[in-house]
């Protein structure tokens, strides 16, 4: 036996070595958590949040950097910061469309701005903004896949409230449940996802990652878990086709992971009507 | 026997708009109290004010230790983007066994819908089945939001027939807010008028003649108070005509402060 265990640990050892396998297990662990975030953004119709989460946390790199503190504990913050802003402004009514392009927008601007007053920084920058995850670590995997933990976690165990609560407030509200403190677990869980996407997929493309596998797993399913679980495939499929398109045609590896999740969501518009049944 | 839930000089203020002002009431257990009122009257505020969803900003709100409401929002959309069979909808938030389940589909009426997609469900099916998930958590009151908008009279009498069913099979008192008067009233123990304050309150009868109720709704010649004659005059078990007669009440603005 433990010539076995020897074996497999190595195995795994030198699989890791491997630059693309270690993509493929960071795009398939992130779609972990976005299938079932992006399906929430989804049904609640937060595209933009989602938008305005992922563009923040440029602001978070440039300050990171300036700074000297962990990439990833700046773009948590900011990501957080911008989803508190968000979510208040909504709960006082704010048209949302409006607000959120002009946050989204303007989070986006003042992030390159201020990555510019970094020294050496600017050669980076598409990397932040496009991912990079060619380039992951063993470090980056454990925290792509440590972060997706903790989002499925948080999101399993509210399940049925957060559901509840994304149906009709006021139902949530008679049921005993709290909606102002799910709608707080979708924003953590959104800035979570945020801050170790980034180097994934990149700041522009992490939106994307939220909701086209989400709206690809629409039509073919019957239920909302099996909507979430679906999601989670389709972008998981998407991350490895996308990879194996840039092996094959030097592609960018992020761009071609969102055209891979792309193509399978028109197919399940053309094809898939599960639920219209 | 003490009050489900009620209200003590409730007040509520929204964005600096009193909307309702001073009202006091209590429903027994039992009873089917029907919340009657035009439109912006505060019906829709005062049924949130008791679910402690609006804070009171005078008075207060009172529920008995433990009391279980079955809440049937006013209206609820179940988004094309969600995918959601009855079924799946039925265990929100509790999960419940198909049995359990089954049984209550049987009693609204709806044996075969729980493969079914919520969003393809009509209008009187969507207002059952939220019926139907309200029962299952087995409770002291239902408190039902105007149950029946968007449903022709038929289906509108026909939802109230149920309620009055469910009542009397399971002693669960009924709240309710509507602004339709005639079938309402006639299911009704007792009629509250509401008009950001009680206007008048009574049975059917004594509210239908009251000088307040004729005054809030304008009724002093013709229109629904003939109509509401009309049904409660006749007995309530059979199938009701209305779909026959002219409708006068029902200006949809679903809007309430």
């Amino acid at each position: 036996m433990p010539i076995t265990i020897i074996t497999t640990t190595t195995m795994i050892t030198t699989m890791l070595d491997d630059f693309l396998i270690r993509a493929a297990l960071a795009g398939v662990g992130l779609s972990l958590a976005t299938g079932p975030l992006g399906s929430f953004v989804v049904w609640r119709r937060m595209a933009y949040f989602g938008d305005a989460t992922s563009h923040a946390a440029i602001l978070g790199v440039a300050l990171a950097l300036a700074t000297d503190l962990p990439v990833t504990f700046g773009t948590l913050v900011v990501a957080l910061a911008m989803a508190f802003i968000v979510a208040t402004l909504a709960a006082r009514g704010w048209a949302m469309d409006t607000t959120l392009g002009v946050l989204a927008h303007s989070a986006l601007a003042f992030g390159l701005v201020a990555v510019s007053f970094v020294p050496g920084a600017r050669t980076d920058l598409s990397a932040w903004l496009f991912g990079d995850i060619l380039a992951v670590t063993r470090g980056d995997l454990a925290l792509v896949w440590g972060g997706a933990a903790v989002v499925l976690g948080l999101l399993v165990w509210r399940w049925q409230a957060l559901l509840t609560s994304t149906l009709n407030e006021d139902l949530a509200h008679a049921s005993g449940l709290n909606p102002a403190r799910e709608r707080l677990v979708l924003t953590l869980a959104l800035a979570v996802v945020v801050a170790v996407a980034i180097k994934v997929v990149g700041a522009l493309l992490i939106a994307a990652m939220l909701i086209i596998p989400a709206a690809a797993a629409r039509g073919l399913a019957r239920t909302p878990e099996a909507m979430a679980a679906i999601a989670v495939v389709i972008g998981a499929g998407s991350a490895i086709a996308g990879l194996q398109l840039s092996l094959w045609q030097d592609t960018p590896a992020g761009p071609s992971i969102i055209a891979a999740a792309a193509v399978l969501f028109a197919l399940s518009a053309m094809f898939g009507r599960v639920g219209r049944r | 026997m003490g009050a489900l839930i009620g209200a003590e000089r409730l007040s509520v203020t929204l964005e600096a708009q009193p909307v309702l002002t001073d009202v006091s009431l209590s429903v027994q257990p039992g009873e089917i109290v029907t919340i009657l009122g035009p439109n912006g009257s505060g019906k829709s505020t005062l049924l949130r004010a008791l679910l402690g969803i609006v804070p009171a900003s005078g008075g207060r709100v009172t529920q008995r230790p433990g009391l279980v409401v079955g809440y049937v929002p006013q209206r609820l959309a179940v988004d094309r983007t969600m995918p959601m069979t009855v079924r799946r909808f039925l265990s929100l938030p509790r999960r419940v066994g198909d049995a359990e389940a089954a049984a209550a589909l049987i009693r609204v009426g709806l044996p075969e819908v729980a493969g079914r997609q919520m969003a393809d469900l009509s209008g009187g099916q969507f207002q059952r089945v939220l019926l139907a998930r309200a029962l299952l958590s087995e409770p002291d009151i239902l408190i039902l939001d105007e149950p029946t908008q968007g449903l022709d009279q038929p289906g509108e009498a026909a939802f109230y027939r149920l309620i009055e069913e469910v009542r009397r099979e399971t002693g669960v008192a009924v709240l309710m807010v509507s602004h339709d008067l005639h079938v309402v009233m006639a299911a009704s123990d007792r009629v509250i008028c509401l008009n950001g304050h009680i206007c008048c309150e009574g049975t059917p009868r004594v509210v239908s003649t009251a000088p307040e109720y004729r005054a809030l709704f304008g009724l002093g010649t013709q229109g629904a108070l003939a109509l509401y004659q009309h049904v409660h005059d006749h007995s309530h078990d059979g199938g009701h005509d209305h779909a026959y007669h002219d409708h006068h009440h029902h200006d949809h603005d679903h809007h309430h402060a």
